[in-house]
């Protein structure tokens, strides 16, 4: 082929058209439902009745929604904090000593990331419940008698179950990141500090901070939208009431009741733009690095 | 420094060592202890005994096994469409500068962010017009949403440390296309592409929601399996099944172990 813009165009088209007709067909139809178009009832007129019922609580899922919105927020926030300072301090502390971070545990890192979010909770679902293993442990060591006993740590009310779960999941995420930027912009600078005597402390504080803090950010953005936006894990470590925005649109898009359908959609479209500006910011911050 | 000093140090870093995979893998211990165990009752610590029959029961299960199948059918030709369809674009990316690159990018990234339950949603009803819900052909066109974007970042960077100059030195020699996809490319870029596969199928395997929304309760996958048997299975195939459904990925990373540790770069990216 002659022309080389015409190349480029033709290797780029097959990724471009399944991605723009699948996604493109994807926002259009969503928006569409959202705004009460729905062929198989027969309803073609245009409204925001579905934004505005959910928006001043005029319906039954109106009225969850802002609690679902807090539960989220709060969630996704206080996951994201603690994973962002685990993260540093466990990164740190691997990279700080003498000898780069052993295979075995890099390993183990990527060993967790990789597991399925669906496989991790159920197996913390285990693990926490009432009559799970470290509620059985207890009682032999004589902490508790009953399960009722045990501590509600999953399916709470504060999703703290969820939290764990996060916290748990995206250390080793940000952990990675973390490691990553420290090895290709070098541990002297800490050795540096250290020679010249500052403390772990003071170390991580003034020269680690600022080192990992654009990578560090953009991660824990992205972090916080896949959180926020996530199904599976308040699904089944969580309450019925409150529950996560994603759990709240997708239990009314599945609602029989079909008028319920658009405000369901008009949920996870809100859900979805908090999301998108979310990892916009993310991509701000991890390019000016 | 003495020898106590550094005993206690060496002593220190083991304990730390220790919890640190306490925390990030000995939730899969509890899934191993569960999955063995025949009637476990609260309060015993242990299960009086262990053994390989609810294992053995859920691969005998035909419903398990219909779940497998499907998930590996799935999975396998999305992975397939996704290279097809990902590596001549990863590789313009990877090798050229052109305007509307960073568009190209950024529409290509798109979809990875907007979050699966409103993918699906949107969906749902366009493929159940069409006749797609409910099919594996409907499901794998939804799973390319997620997988595409995956697969062609990670082949991006492939293709941003490969040199073209040795596909021209091959030609010049002589060689035809054939062979320099035989002895040059595949040298040059498979390791990395087959890395990109493995993750693109992991991608795949992982998907509940979509699959879900666009399967319609027809195309029944391991994890839609797995979320229904929380609901009222028993404890035991419960972990079995999970740990079924964790299995291809902790392989992956076991495959991938030398990649993974012995470069600079790490997979940071979830699914």
């Amino acid at each position: 082929m002659r022309n080389p813009s015409l190349r480029i165009w033709l290797t780029l088209a097959p990724a471009l058209l399944v991605t723009g007709v699948l996604f493109g067909a994807s926002v259009f139809y969503a928006v569409a439902q959202s705004l009460g178009y729905l062929s198989i009832i027969g309803e073609t007129r245009l409204s925001f009745a579905a934004y505005g019922n959910v928006i001043n609580q005029a319906t039954v899922a109106g009225r969850e929604l802002w609690a679902a919105l807090g539960f989220s927020l709060w969630v996704s926030g206080a996951a994201t904090l603690l994973s962002a300072t685990g993260a540093l301090i466990l990164a740190a502390t691997l990279s700080g000593s003498a000898t780069p971070p052993r295979r075995s545990t890099l390993l183990a890192l990527n060993a967790n990331l990789a597991l399925p979010h669906l496989v991790w909770a159920i197996a913390l679902l285990l693990l926490f419940s009432q009559s799970g293993l470290l509620a059985r442990i207890a009682a032999a060591l004589g902490l508790i008698d009953l399960p009722a006993e045990f501590p509600v740590l999953v399916r709470d009310r504060y999703g703290i179950g969820i939290i764990v779960h996060y916290v748990s999941k995206e250390i080793p995420f940000l952990a990675l990141i973390v490691l990553a930027i420290l090895r290709t912009q070098g541990n002297t600078y800490t050795a540096v500090a250290a020679t010249l005597g500052a403390g772990p402390w003071v170390r991580l504080r003034r020269v680690t901070l600022p080192l990992v803090l654009p990578g560090l950010a953009a991660g824990a953005l992205l972090v916080f939208a896949f959180i926020f936006s996530a199904y599976e894990v308040p699904a089944l470590l969580g309450v019925s009431y409150p529950r996560a925005l994603a759990v709240l649109a997708l239990d009314y898009f599945l609602n029989p009741d079909l008028s319920r359908r658009a405000e369901g959609m008009a949920i996870s479209l809100i859900m979805a733009l908090v999301v998108v500006g979310v990892a916009g910011l993310g991509r701000v911050f991890g390019e000016r690095e | 420094m003495s020898m106590q000093t550094r005993a206690i140090h060496s002593i220190r870093r083991y304990a730390f060592h220790i919890a640190l995979f306490c925390f990030l893998l000995g939730p899969v211990a509890a899934l191993l202890l569960y999955a063995g165990s025949v009637r476990w009752f609260y309060p015993a610590i242990l299960p009086n005994e262990w053994t390989p029959q609810p294992f053995l029961r859920q691969i005998g299960n035909p419903r398990t096994r219909d779940a497998i199948g499907a998930s590996l059918t799935i999975a396998g030709i999305t992975t397939v469409l996704a290279l097809l369809i990902g590596l001549p674009a990863a590789r313009t990316l990877g090798l050229r500068r052109f305007r509307g690159r960073q568009l190209v990018l950024l529409l290509l990234f798109l979809p990875n962010v907007v979050p699966p339950v409103a993918t699906g949603m949107g969906l749902n009803i366009l493929f159940l017009r069409l006749g797609w819900a409910g099919s594996y052909l409907g499901v794998i066109l939804v799973h390319l949403i997620p997988v595409l974007p995956y697969t062609i970042f990670a082949l991006l960077g492939v293709f941003a440390r490969y040199d073209e100059g040795y596909e021209q030195q091959a030609r010049t020699l002589g060689a035809t296309w054939p062979t320099v996809f035989w002895r040059v490319v595949l040298p040059l870029a498979g390791p990395g592409i087959a890395v990109a596969a493995l993750f693109a199928f992991l991608v795949s395997w992982s998907q509940y929601v979509l699959t879900l929304l666009i399967g319609g309760g027809r195309v029944i996958t391991l994890p839609l399996l797995l979320f229904a048997a929380v609901a009222g299975g028993n404890p035991a195939s419960i972990a079995v099944l999970a740990l079924i459904f964790a299995a291809p990925p902790l392989l992956a990373i076991a495959l991938a172990a030398r990649a993974l540790t012995d470069r600079e770069r790490v997979v940071v990216q979830q699914y």
